[in-house]
């Protein structure tokens, strides 16, 4: 059976020239580079380079990333990579060693970790009984494979002589410098007499234990000496060794690697959701349309910020996103510092991360399915050319808006923030009216408060100033500014600590 | 074995730090004082006595159990100090067979050294407990002394013996293994070595002797290090058994050492406060759900350690009343009064005596502290929003049957919202069960407290005498709506409009 993999959608970079400005404005690599740290080897970034427009593909998706967070099924991709790795570290063992028999069984016992890895997956997978169709044809595949005659004589052969090779116990005797090797008669250990003897004092926490001389892979030349006369004394056993690893050098399937690779993409993000989830991050799977511009996202946060903030217990703020009606444009105000740039990446990040497949940073979301998302930040300090400057941004604006269909997703933080106020308020309603007449869903990051009531395009988002503490700043957003309330009850009431809470928290 | 002199049922675990709360309770109850003076400038009780204190116990028959222990501990002090001084002494052996080399032969090596030290300690610790084992009341000192008596008997120093003198490898060393990942050895398991070369050693080696031995060169340096690491994987199991039978009897001192100490700090405590003529008294822990407090010349423990002046004591009557409310002027003697109680409270639930003339009260479940902090930099504009993080984390600990001591929490606000606050946090507290001692001079508090909790609260106010001067006695009495600053004011300045 022919089986179509894991991701269905592009697992490459699709070689759009604005994807890299996307996530490098989105700060969205940093966030990648650490969702796959540690997987090096399976190369996972490309994928999350390679966003999908296609709602088939992003739904395909989905069902696979809900599989998963099933612990039955996580725990079985966990183990099943965690096996293939080790079967890979033995084969390149196999490969480097020089001693004879040495490779041959590490080449074995390769053998039967693949063998039982493949075994385990499909058993644990008909066990979970799994909804995706990315899943279940995997299952089909796998029971197939399981049942060929080429699996089934590998099992079979590999089982035999791992089994015999265990079997063998045998004994040293060492006097002086002399070495002696003899089979193994059955004498008791004499550890476990002083154990026993000392078993009525309590053990605690005292016991350091020794340290192993550090093993590696390679013989030293008393190990060597020893298995030679290891096999001397089991000649049978260490014969049928070296023959099984030459027959049986082709077993690895193409396709159970490619599945090796691909899942690793699901797990490297729910690892991250993880880490996230525990330090308070809410996630869910966005419910998303190709064509209504309807959005609403609830306590959504910044993956940056949060992937980032060295210190766990700092919460970072969650904000809403909502696009009502004819509104296609959120214009965000507030003073600087604010978080206004973090809204207008999150919104973006949102967005991308949806085209993946993948869960978003929030508790609630309906999303458009953009094809795609296009950025331009203001980066770094502008040169005195400021004319120079103002032209590559509008050069840069004009690029997005050509590419731009009633499907994508506009960015778009403090542009034209270095003109002139006359020039800037001027430009700003140009490019706000364009996106209007192009139906293209945009957050539009600006200090001009102007801008935020154009008309039925745009909705205007205000920072939320704290009628108490006004220097303070809350990194909230709303679309009407906060109604003066009795800030030392909310204040209670977010410490859980208003009578009512109080009698939720002390239940009698 | 288990020392059990602190808990019936399980070890006091001297290792475990002191949690974040409870240097919190200790600075606001200023407990430092208290632990100095237990503690006798000796560093391990220094950190030790803190750890059992603030580790209260929930039940007055736990409670019981460990002031049995104590009355022991009064009436023969110097046999529980011989016994931690053995303790003391194999500790330090220890420390000093401390090396560097963690390879199985090295263990082997000290840990052999070691139990040269140990047995002897366990013979002393036994003749010391065989001797006086007849002249203790408390169930906690019985139980201990039987089953050393009973456990480290004749046959258990012959078997260590006989296993230590096999330690040497008389024979050489012989041990079997498996074959590992790659064919090395791994599972090496050390036997005792032959008596003589007949029965099933034949039969081991069918072969040629030749074929199956080799010998390694005495100049082959690679060789030789080989060997030696081949004769550490063969011991590394037996020196890891050794050194953890050494380590079981260290940790069956360790606990004498931490548990007697404890017993023996409060006794100095005690000693210290009879020199003092200030009363100390065993209280009467009750169950929780009585609600009882009732104390005779209680007085602040820490205070009267490092007062110079004689501190005043005070009177409670506040059985069945889970509220205490407790305002008057400032500087009269309030939160010294609350520190009192809470300083009896803390020591009582860890099996302590009391400093008071009487105590009988029931045993909270959990007792936390929330004081007003003095003033920090630091959190300048973030005082109440501080105040309510502290007091929600406070709040997460407490249950039914918890034990609230509040020092004019909520006072970093304006009085309206301030006691608006207390009110809802003292009230939510109250029906969920949590006993709650609250010093405030909120007078809007008080005020709605005193009117509506009049069952439930008990109502106490920092005395002045007719001239206005403190007599830092607390009594009940209603809350009265004046602040006394202006004393301190006139005490301070003079009289407010007087000339300078």
């Amino acid at each position: 059976m022919e089986f179509a993999g894991l991701l269905r959608g592009p697992s490459g970079d699709t070689g759009d020239r604005s994807g890299a400005t996307t996530r490098a404005d989105l700060q969205l690599e940093p966030v990648f580079g650490a969702v796959v740290q540690g997987r090096e080897e399976y190369d996972l970034l490309p994928i999350f380079r390679a966003p999908s427009g296609d709602l088939g593909v992003v739904e395909f998706r989905q069902a696979v990333f809900r599989d998963l967070e099933r612990p039955a099924v996580r725990t079985a991709f966990e183990g099943f990579a965690g096996s293939l790795r080790s079967v890979r570290r033995s084969l390149a063992l196999a490969q480097r060693l020089p001693v004879p028999y040495q490779g041959a069984r590490w080449f074995l016992d390769a053998v039967r970790e693949y063998v039982a890895a493949a075994r385990r997956l499909s058993a644990a997978l008909a066990a979970a009984e799994p909804r995706s169709r990315g899943l279940r044809e995997l299952g089909e595949f796998l029971t197939e494979y399981l049942a060929t005659a080429k699996f089934l004589r590998l099992a079979e052969e590999s089982d035999r002589r791992g089994a015999a090779i265990a079997a063998l116990r045998y004994t040293l005797r060492i006097e002086e410098s002399r070495v002696t090797v003899g089979a193994f008669a059955g004498q008791a250990p004499f550890s476990a007499e002083v154990a026993a003897t000392f078993a009525r004092f309590p053990s605690g926490a005292r016991e350091r234990g020794t340290r192993a001389p550090r093993e590696r892979p390679e013989m030293d030349p008393v190990e060597e000496a020893v298995q030679a006369r290891v096999a001397l004394l089991f000649p049978r056993e260490f014969a049928e060794l070296a023959a099984f690893r030459d027959r049986e050098r082709e077993f690895f399937d193409p396709t159970v690697a490619r599945v090796d690779r691909e899942i690793q993409f699901y797990l490297a993000w729910l690892d991250h959701v993880r880490r996230l989830t525990e330090r308070g991050v809410p996630f869910c799977y966005p419910s998303l349309s190709e064509r209504s511009k309807e959005e609403r996202v609830l306590d959504a946060v910044d993956l940056a910020l949060v992937g980032t903030r060295a210190d766990p217990a700092t919460t970072v703020v969650a904000n809403d996103v909502a696009f009502h009606g004819a509104e296609r444009i959120l214009v965000v105000t507030g003073p600087n510092n604010g978080g206004k740039t973090t809204y207008a990446r999150m919104v973006g990040q949102l967005h991308y991360v949806a085209q993946l497949g993948a869960p978003v940073p929030a508790r609630e979301a309906s999303l458009l399915l953009v094809d795609r998302v296009l950025t331009h930040f203001e980066r770094g300090e502008p040169t005195a050319d400021l004319r120079g400057n103002l032209l590559d941004e509008l050069v840069r604006v004009h690029e997005l808006l050509a590419v731009a269909t009633d499907r994508s997703l506009l960015v778009l933080n403090e542009t034209f923030g270095s003109a002139a106020l006359e020039d800037a308020l001027f430009l700003g309603r140009e490019v706000l009216e364009r996106i209007a007449r192009r139906d293209a869903l945009a957050v539009f990051v600006t200090f001009l408060d102007e801008l935020a009531a154009l008309g039925p395009a745009t909705a205007s988002l205000g920072s939320v100033v704290s009628p108490e503490h006004p220097e303070a700043r809350t990194y909230r957003f709303r679309r009407q500014p906060a109604t003066g309330q009795a800030y030392a009850l909310a204040l209670a009431e977010r410490h859980g600590l208003t009578y009512e809470a109080l009698r939720r928290r002390l239940p009698s | 074995m288990r020392v059990r002199l602190l808990f019936p049922d399980r070890d006091f675990d001297p290792a475990v730090p002191l949690p974040p709360w409870a240097r919190e309770v200790i600075r606001d109850l200023r407990l430092d004082p208290v632990f100095d003076a237990m503690a006798a400038e000796d560093p391990y009780l220094r950190e030790l006595v803190p750890k059992v204190a603030l580790a209260g116990l929930a039940d007055p028959d736990a409670i019981r159990y460990r002031q049995e222990v104590f009355l022991d501990c009064l009436a023969h002090a110097d046999v529980l100090e011989g016994m931690r001084a053995l303790a003391l002494r194999a500790l330090a052996a220890e420390r000093e067979l401390w090396g560097f080399g963690d390879s199985p032969s090295s263990v082997l090596y000290r840990a052999t050294r070691l139990l040269d030290q140990l047995l002897p300690t366990l013979r002393a610790l036994r003749a010391l407990g065989g001797a006086h084992c007849a002249e203790f009341r408390s169930r906690g000192m019985q139980r201990l002394l039987d089953e050393l008596l009973r456990e480290i008997d004749a046959p258990f120093f012959a078997e260590a013996e006989a296993e230590r003198a096999e330690l040497e490898l008389p024979r050489g060393e012989l041990v079997s293994a498996r074959l590992g990942p790659g064919n090395k050895g791994e599972d090496y398991v050390l036997h005792r070595g032959p008596v003589e070369r007949s029965g099933w050693w034949r039969r081991a080696w069918p072969r040629r002797r030749s074929e199956l031995t080799f010998e390694v060169d005495d100049d082959d340096e690679t060789g030789h290090r080989a060997l030696a690491q081949l004769k550490d994987r063969g011991l590394a199991a037996s020196a890891r058994a050794v050194a953890d039978a050494n380590a079981h009897v260290l940790t069956y001192l360790d606990g004498l050492r931490a548990e007697l100490g404890f017993y023996l700090a409060v006794r100095t405590l005690t000693a210290r406060l009879a020199a003092l003529g200030a009363p100390f008294v065993r209280p009467e822990p009750r169950p929780t759900a009585e609600n009882a407090l009732a104390a005779d010349g209680l007085y602040d423990l820490g205070l009267a350690l490092t007062s110079p002046r004689p501190v005043v004591p005070n009177d409670v009557r506040a059985d069945g009343r889970p509220l205490l409310v407790v305002s008057g002027p400032n500087q009269g003697g309030k939160t010294t009064f609350l520190r009192s109680l809470g300083i009896a409270f803390l020591l009582m639930q860890c099996g302590s005596w009391v400093p008071a003339r009487r105590w009988v009260a029931s045993v909270p479940t959990v007792l936390r502290t929330h004081f007003k902090r003095e003033e920090d930099p630091a959190l300048r504009g973030g005082k109440l929003n501080e105040e309510l993080e502290r007091m929600s984390a406070t709040v997460e600990a407490l249950r039914a049957g918890g034990l609230l001591l509040a020092n004019e929490s909520f006072a970093s606000t304006s009085e309206r919202e301030g006691s608006l606050l207390a009110d809802g946090v003292t009230r939510g507290l109250l029906d969920g069960g949590v006993r709650v001692v609250y010093v405030t001079h909120l007078y809007d508090l008080t005020r709605r407290l005193y009117r509506e909790e009049a069952e439930r609260g008990l109502f106490l106010r920092a005395e002045r005498a007719p001239d206005g001067a403190r007599t830092f006695r607390v009594l009940p009495a209603p809350p009265l709506s004046t602040s006394f600053a202006v004393d301190l004011y006139r005490q301070v300045f003079g009289d407010p409009g007087a000339p300078e």
